[in-house]
């Protein structure tokens, strides 16, 4: 932690974009600047002053690149905008890829496709006013479920869980979530259960649970046998067969936050014998 | 911002577990959560963690007349203030139910006791008396306000020292904490707040109620006590039916809680006197624990820190002495000025390329010089256009394209196109997002 802060620190100082390459997976500061690969020799440490004006833009092969979360176009350079440590990703085919900033926050902003956890707070004409976490609550049609018409609806309940995904999701509008996908199957939306219990880690916590192979959902799933819906807002919906099973099983993965990945293997062990 | 509310899942889970003698944090139903006691470099400054509730109280006093009806006694004013910080549901500037319960309490548990000897606080009958002001601010919420708000007042105001002040005839001399030592306020007890939350019409009954459990309590017992077992102050909201019984085992509770707790808060104290009479350091900064933010960490880099000092030093004994220091300041352009030495105000040059290009000329060929550019005074001629490669600070000068048509429209299309691109990339990733029921 202290060599990146050093590295941030001293980029900062000197004014210079850094290539986006060389500090992948390291700690990157908002305000900080990134040089993509393919601009990289033109503008690369040291060649700044050294090159030829020109009065149009060179013919110069575009590669594609996602500027993700916590980074902003600004230029031909990624501007960032977040605290924590840059990742990308290799495109499947041609193009330069996923660029994103991983960082540590609780608050939630929408994003469209999202999928989420929600609790209903109100029933308004034929809309749910769900509240997402995010800085205002998201609408939730009666219609946006599996099988719903308009004299089948739903049976939800204020204070329900719901599990959705946004359809809208920007900065000057409602959101707005639904039940079903693109060809209207539920596909494990809906509404949740009535038993278990919902609480809440921090987004990068459920960010890496839903990694393709984490391990600490396969520690778990050894554990108990249980029921677990993870929404993107950092909720965390989870149902053992005991009250006293949930309780442990919260209790580890709001643990999980804080522990290496040694401290964890002990504690499974541990919990495996008892 | 609206309070995140509670869902029927939650709720139901909560009565279930408090039903089977079980807590969300895994204490008993009579534990406290573990209180922490912190104070800041000034007398009668603190900070108390009660799990997760912080609370920070600060006390300051003033020489004011006294009222009328009572000339020979001090005044105590308390204050607790809920800040939008603790909880996005906190309104700022809006007296809430909630606030002007908690406040009303905090009065009758800490003036109401007299736990304070007002009459210690007269220093001159009917014209000049000590105010004394608690303010109590709620840093961060998570249930059971009141008992970290008493204990915190109560710590403030056994940390808190007065300046000395003496009486000749008619003339009344206020001495600096260097020419005498403040004085303590004399306190008689410390009474302190145990709150105990019901559930299904006082069936359950729970010590510490955290935020979740506030929520789904029917009734709330608060009980004022100080370490001799005397009642400061009761309160019963919620409209629960309780039973004598009920509230006199509840106050046997609160007689071995407040115990411990004024132990903990003497332990506090002494530690804390101990310090500075040691000249240790003190502060809030000094009692904060290097804390775990993350698991996401980098690896530690081994650095040898065994001659850091020596080296530091060394450093500065070889370096050269400091520049000649400017003591009159130096105007680079209008509405900017540079007094000592450092680095050169680079604001100035940025008002420079704007407004004046006289005077910006002078100073961007310095910077170009240095740089040793042939093409330099050109540049900065028509500063703003092809500036950015040399004079990369500017965001200004970033933002001008060239062909700017062209460009936009690449830019949408660009966007769009990601987008698009992105959205399949996820699918196969959303599938497993949903229940995974692991056998």
């Amino acid at each position: 932690m202290a060599e990146a802060a050093a590295v941030g620190a001293e980029s900062l100082s000197s004014g210079q974009a850094r290539a986006a390459r060389a500090v992948l997976g390291q700690l990157v500061l908002p305000g900080e600047e990134l040089l993509l690969p393919e601009h990289e020799d033109a503008e690369g440490p040291g060649g700044a002053g050294e090159r030829p004006l020109r009065l149009s833009p060179a013919p110069r092969s575009r590669v594609r690149v996602v500027c993700g979360p916590g980074l902003r176009r600004c230029g031909e350079r990624l501007l960032v905008t977040k605290c924590g440590r840059l990742r990308h990703k290799e495109p499947g085919g041609g193009g330069g890829g996923v660029y994103w900033v991983d960082s540590q926050q609780k608050r939630y902003v929408p994003v469209k496709g999202d999928h989420v956890i929600g609790i209903v707070t109100a029933k308004s004409g034929d809309t749910f006013k769900v509240d997402v976490g995010g800085s205002e609550p998201a609408s939730l049609s009666y219609l946006a479920f599996e099988g719903a018409t308009k004299r089948n609806r739903p049976n939800v309940q204020v204070g329900d869980l719901i599990y959705g995904q946004f359809v809208v999701a920007n900065k000057d509008m409602e959101p707005e979530m639904v039940c079903i996908d693109s060809c209207g199957r539920a596909n494990g939306m809906g509404v949740i259960g009535q038993d278990g219990l919902l609480f809440k880690v921090t987004l990068g916590l459920i960010r890496k649970l839903l990694a393709p192979d984490c391990e600490i959902i396969q520690e778990v799933g050894k554990l108990y046998p249980l029921e677990i819906v993870f929404g993107m807002n950092g909720r965390i919906w989870v149902k053992a067969k005991t009250i006293q099973q949930t309780l442990i099983l919260a209790n580890i993965f709001e643990a999980c936050e804080h522990m290496t990945t040694e401290q964890r293997r002990q504690i499974f062990s541990r919990l495996a014998e008892s | 911002m609206k309070e995140t509310p509670l869902s029927n899942c939650e709720r139901r889970f909560l009565l279930r577990a408090i039903e089977e003698k079980k807590r969300l944090d895994g204490r008993q139903t009579y534990d406290y959560r573990s209180i922490r006691i912190s104070f800041g470099t000034d007398y009668g400054c603190c900070i108390v963690e009660l799990g997760k509730t912080r609370v920070l109280g600060q006390v300051s006093c003033e020489l004011v007349s006294p009222k009328l009806n009572r000339a020979t006694e001090g005044i105590l004013f308390f204050n607790l203030e809920l800040s939008q910080m603790a909880a996005p549901a906190f309104e700022p500037s809006r007296q809430s139910d909630l606030l002007v319960k908690l406040n009303r309490l905090l009065e009758r548990c800490l003036r109401n006791s007299k736990c304070i000897d007002t009459e210690s606080l007269c220093v001159v009958a009917g014209e000049k008396v000590w105010q004394i002001r608690v303010d109590l601010h709620l840093l961060n919420h998570d249930g059971n306000i009141i008992d970290a708000a008493s204990i915190a007042a109560i710590v403030a105001l056994c940390h808190f020292r007065r300046p000395d002040v003496s009486v000749q005839g008619n003339e009344v001399t206020l001495y600096t904490p260097e020419e005498r030592d403040p004085v303590p306020l004399s306190i008689h007890h410390m009474p302190i707040c145990a709150s105990f939350a019901f559930f299904q019409q006082g069936t359950y009954l729970l010590v510490d109620p955290n935020e979740r459990e506030e929520r789904v309590m029917d009734g709330l017992l608060v009980i004022a006590m100080n370490k001799h077992r005397e009642i400061c102050t009761i309160q019963s909201s919620g409209g629960i039916m309780l039973l004598k019984d009920q509230v006199l085992r509840c106050t046997k509770i609160a007689g071995v809680k407040v115990a411990e707790i004024t132990e903990l808060i003497q332990k506090a104290l002494e530690n804390d006197r101990k310090v500075r009479k040691e000249g240790g350091k003190c502060g809030f900064a000094e009692s904060i624990a290097n804390q775990r933010i993350t698991a996401f960490k980098m690896e530690k880099a081994p650095i040898d820190t065994s001659d850091v000092g020596e080296k530091a030093e060394e450093i500065i004994a070889e370096a050269e002495p400091p520049s000649e220091v400017v003591c009159n300041p130096v105007l680079r352009t209008p509405g900017t000025a540079q007094v000592g030495e450092g680095i050169e105000n680079s604001w100035g040059d940025l008002g420079d390329s704007e407004k004046e290009d006289e005077d910006g000329d002078s100073d961007e060929a310095a910077v170009l010089d240095g740089l040793k550019m042939d093409t330099g005074i050109e540049i900065s001629n028509h500063g703003n256009q092809d500036a950015p490669i040399v004079l990369s600070d500017s965001e200004e000068e970033e933002m001008i394209i060239l062909d700017p048509d062209k460009y936009m429209k690449k830019v949408r299309t660009q966007t769009i196109s990601t987008k698009q691109a992105a959205v399949p990339s996820k699918r196969p990733t959303k599938k497993r997002k949903k229940k995974r029921a692991v056998d």
